[in-house]
């Protein structure tokens, strides 16, 4: 009886395929949008692997990566004489203006790295060696940095190795391309060392950005976090604490993740409304025919099975549809990494879940239509 | 005496509430015997379609008691009753209702297909009642692509497929021309002969009034006369002649 109901469905082309076509729609939106929305999220937290460190010190009013308050110099010495302490390094991060070679500002994400140890440093060099940054007015930029229409502008091609612009009026000149994990705010990366950062940088009291400290070898990293900042009164997060910290921060702090779920819960109920819709004037339509097969005899489990198999056909047909489209927005599309896009196996399960949830209601409806259906309608004429 | 087939007492039915309500069988008894073909006849809106329906178990009935083939189908539950359709009952309804998108093939292995019967060998049933019916040769085509006498073939196959010792029909010739109407009659009253086996039809059309072996006369919601031997061919006499 499973084949018949299928074969039910299938013969009514346009309803098959709004079906289908609803559901993928639905599965589409849900998905393409969700992941999007990780590639975005994702972004946020970009810092924390281009400039890999154990612990990320910072002012204690700070609760995200991505924003600085500046501290005192010597807190690096305090940090450092936290017990469990291996070293710490100060870091710059600022977002500073560049002059490229037509004269046109380009706003660049400026990061200071301690001179003697580099630690922070990108995790990829393309070309070049990143100690050369040790070089008077040297730095290391990323590929996005090089782009023609970045710091590249004006050249016509993208900046290489030995092109020079401006950092506030001061000389940089590369010494190395490094590949970066794109950052939340779209400015490319620019690396040099601390010293030299503090001068590209607008003079300020205070300059210190960050510490980046690494526990002893064989001490745990959250005992080693929570007495710095037991200590110092500075806060002290390792790197999943500080994720987390940043995630939290953009959820309460910005209208993205709220936009991006409206449009997601969206997908969802153009799913079960489209979807419903289509698949109760399915069943109305196929009323006789569902009151002819109560008459000989299929009960009403039978009857609703029927009907759950064949909206959850439809359900997963689309679902299949809607993801194939989603993989393909990501290979195309967003293959440059614009808009982000982030794959995560888990939501592909729990949007299957969604759509096999809408297609039950969608199916529920049908069922209690057929379960209150008197099958002597089809002696009527 | 011949076994009972059907055997109903004094049912009532009445259809919506208040000022609404009409009451569609007033108290009916019936009666209808194994091997015989029955047709239940009777002016428009009399219940006789009600009554079919009662008798089918396609209709609760608010009072009486409706025994068919020795089972108590009043007494049945809903679930019961379902069952007990699936397992003895064919159905040939006026519109036929075959399931369009199926075909001629599927539709006719449906009753067996309920029944829990594999796809194969409901298939090599159902094809062997359409040759019967005379269709062989068009299992694969849509009911669509069929004439209406065709498709109540159809139908047929589909009601004796699974050798139902009820079978029940409401109309069946009422919506075919008068030869097709004989043929489908011919093929019903020789489904009556098979053993055990009673066909039930509920009809208006006087043409088809010589195939019964007994002819039960409904009146505004009861049955009023019943005729079998020498009183049916004079009814017979009296009904084709007006
Ligand atoms: N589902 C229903 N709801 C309300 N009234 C109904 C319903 N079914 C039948 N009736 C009423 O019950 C009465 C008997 O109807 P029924 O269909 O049994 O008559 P019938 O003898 O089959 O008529 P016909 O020859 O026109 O088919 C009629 O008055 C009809 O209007
Ligand atoms: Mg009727």
């Amino acid at each position: 009886m499973f084949l018949i109901a299928l074969k039910m469905l299938l013969g009514d082309r346009s309803k098959y395929w709004m079906l289908v076509g609803g559901l993928a729609f639905s599965s589409l939106l849900m998905t393409q949008q969700y992941f999007v929305f990780q590639g975005l999220l994702s972004w946020t937290t970009s810092h924390m692997r281009n400039m890999r460190a154990s612990i990320w010190v910072v002012e204690s009013r700070v609760d995200q990566v991505n924003e600085t308050k500046a501290m005192r110099d010597t807190d690096v010495n305090r940090v450092r004489s936290v017990d469990g302490v291996d070293f710490a390094v100060p870091l710059f991060q600022g977002v500073l203006k560049a002059r490229t070679a037509d004269g046109a500002d380009k706003m660049i994400q400026m990061i200071g790295l301690h001179s003697g140890t580099l630690y922070g440093r990108p995790p990829r060099m393309i070309e070049g060696d990143i100690t050369q940054i040790r070089l008077p007015n040297s730095v290391i930029i990323d590929t996005l940095a090089a782009e023609t229409n970045r710091l590249g502008a004006g050249l016509g091609r993208p900046l290489r190795i030995g092109d020079t612009f401006e950092i506030n009026d001061r000389e940089a000149r590369v010494v190395g391309i490094c590949q970066t994990e794109r950052h939340f705010f779209g400015y490319p990366y620019v690396f040099s060392t601390y010293d030299q950062a503090l001068q590209y940088a607008p003079r300020q009291r205070k300059m210190l950005s960050m510490i980046l400290a690494e526990p002893k070898p064989g001490s745990d990293v959250a005992e080693v976090a929570r007495r710095i900042a037991a200590e110092t009164g500075l806060r002290a997060y390792t790197v999943p604490q500080l994720e987390k910290s940043t995630l939290r921060w953009v959820w309460t702090n910005t209208g993205i993740p709220i936009s991006f779920l409206t449009t997601i819960i969206l997908g969802f109920v153009v799913g079960v409304a489209v979807s419903g819709q289509t698949f109760y004037s399915f069943v109305l339509e196929n009323l006789r025919n569902l009151g002819a097969l109560k008459a000989m005899g299929a009960g009403n489990g039978l009857l609703a099975g029927m009907l759950l198999l064949q909206s959850v056909t439809v359900g997963l047909i689309g679902f299949g549809i809607g993801i194939g489209l989603t993989a393909l927005f990501g290979l195309t599309v967003a293959k440059g990494g614009q808009p982000p896009f982030k794959m995560e196996a888990l939501f592909l399960f729990q949007a299957l879940a969604a759509v096999i949830l809408i297609c039950a209601l969608a199916a529920l409806f049908g069922i209690r239509r057929v379960a209150k259906l008197e099958p002597a309608i089809v002696f009527r004429g | 005496m011949e076994a009972a087939a059907i055997s109903a007492r004094a049912v009532v039915k009445s259809f919506g509430v208040g000022d609404a309500r009409t009451l569609a069988l007033k108290g009916a008894d019936f009666r209808a015997v194994e091997g015989e073909l029955h047709l239940i006849v009777g002016p428009s809106g009399c219940g006789k379609t009600t009554l079919l329906s009662v008798l089918a178990g396609t209709l609760e009935c608010d009072q009486g008691e409706v025994s068919v083939l020795g089972t108590r189908i009043t007494a049945l539950s809903n679930a019961e009753v379902t069952r007990f359709r699936r397992g003895h009952i064919g159905f040939i309804f006026q519109q036929f209702n075959l399931i369009p998108t199926l075909s001629l093939l599927e539709n006719v292995s449906v009753p067996l297909l309920l029944q829990g019967a594999g796809r194969r060998e409901a298939e090599a049933k159902a094809a062997e009642r359409l040759a019967q019916v005379g269709l062989s040769g068009r299992e694969r085509q849509r009911p669509s692509q069929l004439s209406g006498g065709q498709q109540q073939r159809v139908a047929i196959a589909r009601a004796l497929v699974h050798e139902p010792r009820l079978v029940i029909c409401d109309e069946p010739t009422s919506a075919l021309d008068s030869v097709t109407g004989h043929q489908i009659m011919d093929l019903l009253s020789g489904a009556a002969r098979a053993p055990g086996r009673c066909v039930l039809i509920v009809t208006h059309d006087p043409r088809i009034y010589g195939y019964a072996d007994r002819i039960s006369e409904m009146e505004d919601g009861r049955v009023t006369a019943v005729h079998s031997g020498e009183s049916l061919s004079s009814f017979i006499h009296a009904a084709t002649r007006s």
